[in-house]
């Protein structure tokens, strides 16, 4: 990370502190702001959190490794997510999953499994980059990567 | 020339299948054949097989065309869509068709027909007319109301809604408690009460809606989020009058971004207009409402997990007693119900208790929008009064199995139900009747498998959610997830069978027995019920229903 880029995330982390720390509850408030800002929340992000909510920075980090939508590193390319509940896997989710887990090896993205989009009478299901997409096999899978690398 | 009324779902289910591409397709060809439309972006009807499903307004009613594609679009304008003209795709009027002719849409009623950000649309559907009874009424009369209505609660557990309401409205400030001093966690909203401050006591009501619906095979909560936000927000305001309480989460999990988005907006038409803010409608009692967005954990649906992740901590669940209703959030009593349990309250305000409760069977009133997923051909929203059949919703509306195989398992009540054989699909929907021969009703969902289904994998794949999702509290679940998820491949791989089997039932008993809350009480459910009904899968030849 080049310092000026740095410097733009402190400047960040700063704002939605600024912004939220009155907030009833506002560890998680923060965490999703400097996420939505930042692409993922920083480790160097914990001690100004912290001591912005006058919480231990355990208890701040504790909370950022607990929930598994925070990232401590970017992710890479586009979010891939593929369903892996029940009502997906009844029409041919694990397929799917096997499928994408071959074909993102490679491909510029970050591929994730998640549980349940709620796209559950139109399995299997799948978003990229919150975006959802529904009757994925393996061909419309293929398609959707391949238009991602176009854009790209 | 008056505009033609095209709608178009924003529904995500809808949008998974193009609803975007396909308006913007409408959208195209009307401006090239010089014909002005007006584009609705409204709820779903709930009938999935049929999205992206296109409505226009017609003298006759509203017309439906489905699924259409973008590639659709200019043939329909060709064979008349703006004026209900017939096409491939047509379905006639959407009123007619047998999938919706069939329901009993009590709650849903506006679902797919409103758009979901209009204040004057839901108005004009009997929108608010529940609030507006409330505010005539006292707020004893009110939870009297809910009382009377038999409504339960609708995420799950059907715990009575009316003597939630009652718990917290009744809640006092013990003797001689002094309020605390503010704690970093829970700073006294300013300006909520005049009474409160230097050091008197402090007694902030809550209004809480679990919107964490994360059970597979259930999208009843994103929908009303999605296509009818403000039957919710409606719901929680009467609760708010009911109890006292001034200020109201939505806890939403993180993966449903469309719903938290249509949300807020709604929230914010709603407070622009008064319905929210300060004094609702006028009335001078104080309503704020605020969307909390959650972060991918399923046992934030519990609700105290979901309370201690409101309060900005990790999703931890919490011993009860105390229950929330008395301390709940921040410490202070609060009301908490799910999405569906809240949008049946104006209805029930609006058109009295007994209406409401005319619906149902025994102790289970009024409606419930089921959902249909999975292996289903005609997968979707279905409310029906309670004593409906399993075999009615999964052949008479869900059409059998997409695949076109037999139905092989169903799961009800999502991945915390038990898998129900077929000698249990004809009968009636009922929470006591069903938990007697171990079914639950839970949030409504219906997974159906075909029979190409491992049974045995899903026991095993129920037991390994578990130990993903476990917050780790309780022993019982964090580690007997585990052990459960290593039982069960000893099972399946023929080391040691019964005796393997016999310890499978021992942990089972005492995940059951020794759980804190319902992820590692439940989690067995699914997995005795597929050991019972489906030995075969485990490689056991002889039904081992009784064994050990």
């Amino acid at each position: 990370m080049t310092s000026k880029t740095a410097e733009a995330a402190q400047h960040t982390i700063r704002r939605v502190l600024d912004e939220k720390r009155h907030m009833p509850g506002a560890l998680l408030p923060i965490l999703h702001a400097i996420q939505d800002a930042l692409g993922h929340v920083p480790a160097h992000a914990v001690a100004p959190i912290a001591e912005a909510l006058n919480l231990s920075r355990a208890e701040v980090h504790g909370v950022i490794t607990y929930y598994h939508h925070f990232r401590s590193e970017s992710a890479k390319g586009p979010v891939v997510q593929v369903c892996r509940a029940e009502a997906c896997q009844s029409m041919g989710g694990e397929a799917l999953w096997a499928h994408a887990c071959g074909k993102a090896k490679g491909a510029d993205v970050t591929l994730e499994p998640v549980y349940c989009l709620g796209l559950c009478a139109t399995a299997p299901a799948m978003s990229i980059d919150d975006k959802p997409y529904a009757r994925v096999g393996a061909t419309k899978f293929d398609h959707l990567l391949a238009q991602l690398k176009e854009a790209a | 020339m008056s505009s033609i009324k095209i709608y178009v779902p924003r529904d995500s289910a809808a949008l998974a299948l193009g609803a975007d591409e396909v308006a913007a397709a409408i959208a195209t060809q009307a401006r090239q054949r010089g014909l002005q439309i007006e584009l609705v972006r409204n709820g779903s009807r709930g009938m999935f097989w049929l999205e992206p499903l296109v409505e226009v307004e017609t003298p006759a009613g509203r017309m439906a065309y489905g699924p259409v594609q973008p590639d659709d679009v200019a043939g329909l304008f060709d064979a008349g869509l703006h004026t209900g003209g017939p096409h491939a795709l047509s379905l006639g009027l959407t009123d007619n068709i047998d999938y919706l002719r069939r329901q009993e849409r009590l709650t849903f009623a506006r679902m797919g027909i409103t758009d979901p950000v209009s204040l004057a649309d839901y108005q004009a559907h009997e929108g608010y007319a529940g609030l507006r009874k409330a505010l005539q009424l006292q707020p004893g009369e009110v939870v009297q109301q809910v009382l009377d209505s038999g409504l339960r609660g609708r995420g799950g557990a059907a715990f009575p809604a009316g003597i939630k309401w009652k718990t917290v409205a009744a809640a006092q400030l013990p003797q001689g408690e002094r309020r605390a001093v503010p704690s970093r966690t829970a700073p006294p909203p300013e300006g909520d009460t005049a009474e409160g401050r230097g050091g008197e006591p402090f007694l902030q009501k809550y209004v809480v809606c679990n919107a964490d619906e994360g059970d597979s095979g259930t999208f009843s909560d994103r929908m009303t989020m999605e296509g009818d936000p403000f039957m919710l927000i409606e719901g929680m305001t009467i609760a708010a009058l009911a109890t006292g309480a001034t200020r109201g989460y939505i806890y939403v999990r993180s993966e449903y971004p469309h719903a938290i988005q249509t949300l807020n907006e709604a929230i914010s038409n709603a407070t622009a207009a008064g319905f929210l803010g300060d004094s609702v409608l006028g009335s001078g009692r104080a309503f704020h409402l605020e969307v909390r967005k959650g972060a991918g954990s399923y046992v934030c649906g519990e609700e105290t997990a979901m309370l201690e992740s409101i309060e900005g901590k990790r999703g931890v669940v919490r011993a009860k007693p105390p229950i929330p209703a008395l301390k709940g959030l921040f410490g202070q009593p609060t009301v908490i119900n799910n999405v569906i349990t809240f949008a049946s309250v104006p209805i029930i305000l609006a058109r009295g208790a007994a209406f409401y409760a005319n619906y149902g069977v025994g102790r289970s009133k009024g409606t419930l929008p089921i959902q249909l997923a999975g292996n289903i051909k005609h997968g979707g929203l279905v409310e029906k009064a309670f004593g409906v059949t399993l075999r009615e919703l999964m052949m008479d509306y869900g059409g059998g199995t997409a695949s076109g195989r037999p139905i092989k398992a169903v799961q009800v009540g999502g991945p915390l139900g038990a898998y129900v054989p077929e000698a249990q699909w004809d009968l009636p929907m009922d929470y006591e009747g069903w938990a007697a021969v171990g079914a639950t009703v839970g949030h409504g969902g219906i997974v159906v498998h075909d029979d190409t289904a491992d049974l045995a994998k899903l026991a095993r794949y129920a037991m390994e959610f578990c130990a993903v999702e476990s917050c780790g509290k309780c022993t019982p679940c964090r580690i007997g997830s585990t052990r459960g998820v290593e039982v069960i491949d000893r099972i399946t791989r023929g080391e040691n069978r019964p005796q393997q089997v016999k310890l499978l039932r021992d942990l089972c008993d005492t995940m059951v027995n020794g759980s804190l809350c319902a992820m590692g009480g439940m989690t067995p459910f699914p997995v005795l019920s597929a050991l019972n009904h489906y030995p075969q899968d485990f490689g056991l030849s002889n039904p081992d229903r009784k064994a050990a």
